[in-house]
């Protein structure tokens, strides 16, 4: 097919339909060739199965957030102070948000501070399923309505006054203690606390009286206290136990 | 002659006006080359982005990331998961996030409720009484950068791919928008966007790790929950706690290899 009569190749020998087959081929090949070139991507394929250009893209968005890095320049004593804290590990932009803007023109964008209750029991509000020791709080009973930031710094927040009472923390205790026949009595009346305990009060507990002459002091048959405070007999009245085992001293129905 | 100088001050060529073409074969080739600039125009301007401006000159065959999670030291603050959504321009709705926290209750009848309310951006709200609590716990999730990763598998258009550093992202000027990638993801990670109607997924906060910066979730974590740096650099903030921890990962048995790593991560997480 398409050979002559002296064996060379000609065109023209080849059948019509062919050629015309022929055509439609090559035209189908070129197209193809164009339309790849077109519609593959230029980068596509240089790094892998996709569009390399895409990770330059990516790479060159905006970023909001400066990074803790970026305030230690200008803010040194609050850096300073912070890293010294409780807070050390808390990074600038966490409670004033992303400061980029900020780092730009400090003038022009000055980063907001949440002065309300609402923020910080995001972090420090009581919620069971925290990791142990991280410290909470009880909102609605620690020193209510009043701002956190008013005995605590958070650039710093150990409170710099301890709590004046052990109502504070101790909230649902206090309020049995005053209805009960103990209201009159301090807490520390019976609990040794120490002052550190205020400030870190994992580290140092308060104690509870160990012996049944402590509480003899006031409720013993020969005891020097008020007519009207209840006597018991202690080298009878189960002298195997400290007080404190049957009696809950700040019920109200603490007998 | 005269300097002839254009508005802005450079002297115009000297044949800045060539006659009209009068013929035939000039008028189609005029015709067909304004027809077919604009499309061409535009696939380049879609395909050649402007260069990053970066500092010193950042190589990707250098790094290798990853994630470790210390699921004890997570407080389901969501500070990470809104600061996802500040840095990453993220829908502020409650449907859509690139990282969320999970919390965790294991009743004591064995029944395990997993809730996320706005992926714990505004704090968790107490729990129902349904059952007491065995034991509970918060758990951050995002994207695993798997290194064996389905979405890359399924993408028909090769959208989204693994770069150099082991970053799975996803190029939103190629996704179509099937949505095979978040049907093929096993963690929930991805998402479509509502207005954009391309996948979207965490990206390690790439534009920020170009820059040397941590990913936005990691710079606000308080608690210093999540650690990231390099999987194999011995010296890496990841690769210490990697080595002094014991780790596991999301959904092992589905062998697709995450890059994001957890400590103390409770048996009934999936």
């Amino acid at each position: 097919m398409g050979l002559d009569a002296s064996g060379r190749w000609k065109w023209a020998r080849v059948p019509q339909q062919v050629r015309r087959l022929g055509i439609v081929f090559a035209v189908l090949v070129v197209g193809l060739i164009i339309a790849r070139r077109l519609l593959i991507p230029a980068t596509f394929g240089e790094r892998g199965h996709y569009r390399f250009a895409a990770v330059s893209t990516i790479a060159a968005l905006p970023t909001r957030y400066a990074g803790h890095d970026a305030c230690e320049p200008c803010h040194v004593p609050i850096v300073d102070k912070k890293g010294a804290s409780y807070h050390r590990g808390v990074a600038c932009e966490v409670c004033h948000g992303p400061q980029a803007e900020h780092v730009v023109d400090p003038i022009a964008h000055k980063p907001p501070a949440p002065r309300t209750r609402a923020y910080c029991p995001l972090c420090h509000g009581y919620n069971p399923s925290r990791p142990t020791g991280f410290p909470q709080i009880d909102p609605v009973l620690h020193n209510p309505v009043r701002p956190c930031i008013t005995c605590h710094d958070p650039h710093d927040p150990t409170p710099p006054h301890p709590p004046e009472s052990c109502a504070a923390c101790h909230g649902e205790i206090a309020r049995t203690k005053a209805v009960s026949p103990h209201a009159q009595l301090p807490c520390t009346q019976c609990h040794e606390v120490d002052r550190r305990h205020n400030v870190s009060p994992r580290q140092l507990r308060p104690t509870k009286p160990t012996t049944r002459a402590f509480c003899g002091q006031c409720h013993a048959e020969g005891a020097s206290s008020a007519p009207e405070i209840p006597r018991v007999d202690f080298a009878t009245h189960n002298p195997s136990y400290v007080c404190w085992q049957c009696h809950y001293p700040h019920h109200p129905e603490a007998r | 002659m005269a300097d002839e100088r254009a508005p802005s001050g450079k002297p115009i060529p000297a044949r800045a006006a060539p006659p009209l073409p009068h013929d035939r074969r000039a008028f189609l080739k005029a015709c067909v080359a304004a027809g077919a600039a604009p499309l061409v125009s535009g696939m380049v301007v879609a395909q050649e982005p402007a260069a990053p401006a970066e500092g010193p000159r950042y190589d990707p065959r250098e790094h290798y990331y990853g994630m470790g999670v210390d699921v004890d030291k997570c407080i389901g603050c969501g500070r990470c998961a809104d600061a996802c959504k500040a840095e990453n321009n993220v829908p502020r709705d409650s449907h859509h996030f690139r990282t969320w926290v999970e919390r965790y209750v294991i009743r004591e009848d064995g029944e395990t409720d997993v809730d996320s309310p706005n992926g714990g951006i505004e704090g968790f709200p107490e729990r129902g009484g349904e059952g007491g609590a065995l034991r509970t716990f918060f758990v951050p999730k995002l994207c695993n950068h798997c290194a064996n990763p389905p979405c890359v598998q399924v993408c028909p258009v090769g959208a989204t791919f693994t770069t150099e550093d082991g970053v799975v992202l996803v190029d939103e000027d190629w996704c179509i928008g099937c949505r095979y990638c978040i049907q093929a993801c096993p963690y929930g990670a991805r998402f479509l966007h509502p207005t954009r109607h391309t996948a979207e997924k965490c990206t390690f906060c790439y534009h920020r790790l170009v820059q040397g910066l941590m990913p936005a979730c990691v710079e606000v974590c308080p608690t210093g929950a999540r650690i990231f740096g390099e999987v194999q650099r011995r010296s890496s903030p990841l690769a210490r706690f990697m080595r002094f921890n014991q780790m596991s990962v999301l959904k092992p048995h589905l062998n697709t290899d995450p890059k994001v790593f957890y400590a103390n991560l409770d048996g009934q997480v999936r």
